[in-house]
């Protein structure tokens, strides 16, 4: 079983790495690579939100961030466009987490709802920031960055797209580790019962701080990333509301707290959302259609894809067993099959 | 420079009241029902644009047309609570800011393709008119509007606090399970309950269309806005959105004299953090209890 799924997963590495030379039309292949960006961003967003239940829907200031950390240590370091702003990466990912501790450690204060609403607080805040600290921001006017000319169209996307795919693959390692940790357990923890959790010896203060620093770091190298992919940042694009619902959309389509989920939601609702606004246009179709969809997928699939499938799939195995068994033990089974159902719907899940 | 402070504080208060109106409706929804509408804002907007369309094609006064938006509004409420809200049964309080959220969308996108994105101010004769009080001259809009919301405020508390509609809505604010175990209709109750905070957006659209430029992506700037006022003032309490909003716009509107507009959301926003850090419950809240 082990050996199926590493092959699976090498075979499905060999997709995306072959994906943009089978499909090189670099109409395709910017979908490919806005994809890829917000896999990465999804992916790291459930670092946090996914494994502790805390729901963030701010995550478009670590994303603002990185761009206008990139944009800002291009132009103070002079970087040539080329390949060299691709080694800035990290550090604006560091700047975007060094935000994320005071405006976690605030925000990790209040619970649920409460922290929700701080969290779109946060990025009013910085969306206001980024407009009115021009001396900085230079305010709507935005920021350029170098742009790599000597790339021509066929290859242009090519470089941003492997550096999308090495992102998504360490947010995806990271969330595979943090999930098969003594850490990892202790946020699931947390999302479970926190008062408990908190009694039975989780820290969960620097536990629920450290993954939320953790998943700004990736979103913020994810805002980077973009900044240099489109070459100029303004303060709506750059902190963007929409952002931070669609991440939080995708790891709910995928599954919440799954380590495939935020990916396979990126991978449904990107293409869908760009094909959107190419056929739709900005004529207020485009959020109607993505509104309908995101309340259908809310009120079909509460629990996202994943964890749908993998219920269904443990379900018709046991109807299988069952049916070899004698039917006194099937009904009793039945019973038990539905509890255990149930709590593992309050339940670790995957 | 005292005059233009006094005059700050007072406009603040006036407009506080405006959007005591609005935040009222999404405090008591989340009492009840344990939601965040995020659509309160878009549903201000459209509330707005009801009484612009109103206005424009039938010349109907912006105030006299509330008789006609408002309980439009509430049966669009009652629709969206029990078609969207009422279905979701597992993790509700994060799936309903998901599908408010949503919900917020299908509007901005409905008027944004029926209306489109230029800014439009709604008009009457006492929005550009104004009277003078001392010093000041004061838009009579601001005293309607402030008038305006201290009524159905004042209908608000009568309907919580005298009738047994009232007592049945409290009785689910304080507890959901028990109140349906001496036989109240929560659903019932949530139903009519997100109605009414509906309607009262409506209600508070007409007085912030005549005082703000509006178009359809204005909701995002009002709901902001809206949940800082309700979270500063403790998520469920009526009081402490009243107090909230009236102290935050006074706030904002002084910022905006003695510093500059730009930094009055600024302020609004600071002053949130600044009072969670020490008290996470919001001024009027109760400190969550543990949940089972």
């Amino acid at each position: 079983m082990k050996i199926i799924r590493i092959i699976l997963l090498i075979a499905l590495l060999a997709a995306f790495i072959a994906f943009p030379f089978v499909f090189s039309d670099p109409a395709t292949t910017t979908i490919a690579v806005f994809t890829l960006f917000f896999a990465a961003a999804a992916s790291g967003w459930n670092i946090f939100s996914g494994y502790t239940g805390y729901i963030a829907l701010g995550h478009a200031v670590y994303f603002g961030i990185g761009a206008y950390a990139m944009a800002l240590l291009c132009q103070v370091w002079n970087i040539p466009a080329g390949y060299a702003p691709f080694f800035l990466l990290p550090l604006a990912g560091l700047i975007a987490a060094a935000f994320a501790v005071p405006f976690g450690w605030i925000a990790l204060r209040t619970r649920r709802h409460t922290f929700v609403v701080i969290t779109i607080a946060t990025f009013f805040i910085m969306q206001l920031m980024a407009y009115n600290l021009r001396s900085i921001t230079q305010g709507s006017a935005g920021l350029s960055l170098p742009i790599p000319f000597d790339w021509n169209a066929d290859f242009f996307n090519l470089p941003f797209y492997f550096v999308a795919l090495a992102i998504l693959l360490l947010a995806f390692g990271t969330s595979w580790w943090v999930r098969n940790s003594k850490y990892g357990l202790g946020l699931l923890a947390i999302r479970d019962d926190e008062d408990r959790a908190l009694g039975l010896g989780v820290n969960t203060r620097p536990f629920k701080l450290t993954a939320f620093v953790l998943s700004a770091f990736f979103v913020g190298m994810v805002g980077a990333l973009h900044a240099y992919f489109n070459g100029s940042i303004f303060p709506p694009f750059a902190f963007d509301a929409l952002f931070d619902v669609a991440i939080a959309l995708m790891a709910f389509l995928g599954g919440l707290g799954t380590l495939f989920g935020p990916i396979l939601g990126a991978l449904i609702l990107i293409p869908a959302q760009q094909y959107l606004t190419v056929i739709a246009g900005n004529t207020g179709y485009n959020l109607i259609v993505y509104g309908v969809i995101f309340l259908a997928i809310i009120l079909l699939l509460p629990e996202g894809i994943l964890p749908t499938l993998s219920k269904r799939w443990n379900k018709w195995k046991a109807s299988r067993n069952r049916s070899e068994i004698t039917p006194a033990v099937a009904t009793t089974s039945d019973q038990d099959d539905s509890l255990v159902v149930e709590s593992s719907g309050k339940g670790i899940e995957q | 420079m005292a005059n233009l402070i006094i005059g700050a504080v007072i406009t603040g208060i006036l407009t506080g009241g405006v959007y005591a109106l609005m935040s009222s409706g999404l405090t008591l929804i989340f009492g009840v029902m344990e939601i965040i509408n995020i659509a309160q804002g878009a549903l201000v907007i459209l509330g707005a644009y009801l009484s612009y369309w109103l206005q424009a094609n039938y010349h109907v006064d912006l105030l006299v047309g509330l008789l006609i938006t408002m309980p439009i509004m509430f049966t669009l409420g009652l629709l969206i609570e029990v078609a969207f809200i009422r279905p979701l049964k597992r993790n509700r309080t994060m799936l309903s800011i998901l599908v408010t959220f949503a919900i917020a969308m299908i509007i901005e996108g409905v008027l944004t393709n029926r209306v489109g994105a230029n800014y439009v101010e709604l008009n009457a004769w006492y929005v550009n008119a104004s009277f003078k009080i001392g010093n000041f001259y004061l838009p009579y809009i601001y005293v309607f509007g402030f008038v305006l919301s201290v009524v159905l405020l004042s209908c608000l508390y009568f309907l919580l606090y005298r009738t047994k509609f009232g007592y049945s809505l409290r009785a689910s604010m304080q507890n959901r399970t028990a109140a349906e175990l001496i036989g109240i209709d929560v659903e019932r109750v949530s139903a009519i309950t997100f109605g009414i905070g509906v309607a009262l957006a409506a209600a508070g659209g007409v007085a912030f269309g005549a005082t703000n430029l509006f178009n359809p992506n204005s909701h995002y700037d009002l709901i902001s806005r809206l949940l800082v006022i309700i979270v500063l003032g403790g998520l469920g309490s009526l009081r402490g959105a009243l107090v909230a909003s009236v102290a935050l716009l006074v706030i904002g509107d002084v910022t905006a004299v003695v510093w500059s507009p730009v930094w009055s959301s600024t302020v609004f926003f600071i002053i949130l953090v600044a009072v969670l850090v020490i008290r996470p419950q919001g001024l009027f809240g109760q400190p969550e209890g543990r949940k089972q």
